[in-house]
């Protein structure tokens, strides 16, 4: 059975989509099969950003009502041969997701693929609360300043409280991934430090990923960062993140900080403790 | 609970019972100087009403039909939503206005009636006008044996910890935007970033400890200490909180 992931945030912005398209991306890579799930529905992004966007027969609105079966809504990707998406609708809104429609979904999915990674709307009405519903991992992104990490501690409590491993009485697995960190803005001081976002939140840090023009070429040709350019900062950040997702123990870079390696890592193996 | 059976349709419809700790305003005259503290209020505790249950309680005020309308007109442009009317004549209560309710009381093991709990409201820093304050008197069900919640993970932003029946105690932080309001003390093991109300059905011995002071307000017993009150030096800090008089008082535990 596969593993569910949700990738959420609260705040919008913040590289959710992003993150989705490169970890689903490296996931596969590795050789496992993954499926990318959009349920940004009205406001879908992640095919564009998987380059997918003209290739978009049916989506998961069809799907849940039942106007197609989830094997013609998937997508293959042409680079990477076992990553599939299943796109969001546009035109429909998302009133059309339905509790018992995707939990279904989801149910058939897991049978299929080793990963299931949802990327969630921003906010935390109903598309966030039903992306996040059925997850077995959550992966919270967050940018280094107040707003975005007080959106995520929000966030963790609707983890905690309003899915289906938390009301069974389970524990939801959840992981920090810092996004958008610049180093320059983060000696001057203009941004949290990545020791005071993780006190704050208090859940083990996924990784790290740099501000970077890569991700925003990436964007522009339609591919994972990860795909688009595999020797860039951010995609190796977001390779050493699938690793972890994937249960191995690697120590934490800080971007642009050669020095600091050790300590972080020693951050890191605290928190993952 | 009552069942009712409908013959069209055989599933009954479930009614309820359900007590809510409701915050009460009982507004004196003359009105505009009474919104005024309300604003003052409101705006050193941005979002103290948002979202609560409040209650007017008109017993004693004279006011007219009209003026009452005013009143909840001027409330809700505050984004201040009564969700009834207490000690209103029902001459006074036309329509399109919140309901009337009556016996607002706890209905639980010990009465609270004649020493009906209070909390005033104060701007710690002016104590001269303290009296002046908009009364917030917060109600809730007393039991006999003190009782202690202990909270063993991180209270979240957006989360609010309730419990009137004695002691809350949590062993991680409080976020900011999240609260603590107990009938008892609050320990809190961890950093307290959100806010922190003690002894919030009346009782002026109940204290607040942090291990790291961030607060974004304060309350004992009804007396506030807004973020911007707090002595800078105790930022960052260790500290235990008493209600002294009127005053928060405040002191770095070594
Ligand atoms: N590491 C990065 N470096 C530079 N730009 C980035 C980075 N991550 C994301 N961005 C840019 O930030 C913008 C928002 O990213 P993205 O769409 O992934 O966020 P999101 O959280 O999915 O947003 P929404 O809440 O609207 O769904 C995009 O323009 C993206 O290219
Ligand atoms: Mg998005």
């Amino acid at each position: 059975m596969g593993k569910v992931i949700v990738v959420t945030s609260g705040k919008g912005g913040v590289g959710k989509t992003t993150s989705t398209a490169a970890l689903g991306a490296a996931l596969a890579q590795r050789g496992d099969k993954v499926v990318v799930v959009d349920f940004d529905v009205g406001l879908r992004n992640l095919d564009l950003v998987m380059g997918a966007e003209r290739r978009v027969v049916y989506d998961l609105v069809n799907v849940i009502q039942g106007d197609a079966k989830l094997p013609q809504a998937l997508i293959r990707d042409k680079r990477v041969e076992s990553l599939f998406l299943l796109p969001a609708s546009q035109t429909r809104d998302k009133d059309n997701l339905t509790p018992e429609g995707v939990e279904r979904v989801i149910g058939e999915l897991k049978e299929h693929f080793d990963w299931i990674i949802c990327d969630s709307p921003a906010g935390i009405e109903r598309g966030a609360t039903l992306a996040m519903r059925h997850a077995d991992i959550a992966v919270v992104v967050t940018n280094p300043e107040v707003s975005s990490v007080r959106d995520s501690d929000r966030i963790i409590g609707l983890l905690d409280s309003k899915t289906v491993k938390a009301e069974s009485g389970e524990r939801m697995e959840k992981h920090l991934l810092l996004t958008r960190y610049d180093a320059v803005r983060a000696e001057r001081g203009d941004m949290l430090k990545v020791d005071d976002v993780l006190e704050i939140l208090s859940i083990p840090l996924l990784g790290i990923i740099p501000e970077s023009m890569d991700v925003l070429k990436a964007s522009n040709i339609g591919a994972p960062v990860t795909v688009a350019d595999s020797r860039s900062a951010p995609a190796l950040a977001y390779f050493d993140a699938a690793r972890r997702l994937a249960g191995e123990i690697l120590p934490i870079t800080v971007p642009g900080d050669k020095r600091s390696g050790g300590l972080l890592s020693k951050i890191f193996s605290r928190r993952a403790a | 609970m009552k069942m009712v059976s409908v013959l069209t349709d055989a599933r009954s419809i479930r009614i309820k019972g359900r007590s809510f700790l409701a915050v009460v305003l009982s507004p004196d005259l003359p009105l505009d100087h009474w919104l005024t503290r309300l604003d003052d209020l409101a705006a050193r505790s941005a979002g103290f009403f948002f979202g609560r249950p409040v209650v007017l309680d008109v017993t004693d005020l004279p006011v007219n039909r009209d003026e009452l309308k005013g009143l909840v007109a001027a409330l809700a442009e505050r984004n201040v939503s009564i969700m009834g009317i207490e000690g209103a004549r029902p001459s006074l209560i036309g329509p399109g206005m919140p309901p009337a309710l009556k016996g607002g009381r706890p209905a639980s093991d010990v009465d609270v009636a004649n020493s009906a709990p209070s909390i005033e409201v104060r701007t710690p820093d002016s104590p001269a006008e303290a009296s002046d304050a908009p009364m917030v008197e917060v109600s809730g069900e007393v039991r006999s044996t003190p009782q202690s919640l202990i909270i063993r993970e991180p209270v979240r932003s957006g989360q609010s910890v309730i419990f009137t029946e004695g002691d809350v105690t949590v062993i991680g932080s409080v976020a900011s935007g999240a609260e603590i309001i107990a009938g008892g003390s609050v320990h809190i093991y961890g950093t307290l970033r959100g806010r922190a109300m003690a002894g919030a059905i009346g009782n002026s011995s109940a204290q607040i400890f942090c291990r790291k002071l961030e607060a974004e307000l304060l309350a004992i017993d009804g007396v506030y200490k807004m973020a911007d009150d707090m002595a800078p030096d105790l930022r960052g800090q260790s500290v235990q909180l008493w209600l002294d008089g009127d005053a928060i008082m405040a002191e770095k535990l070594s």
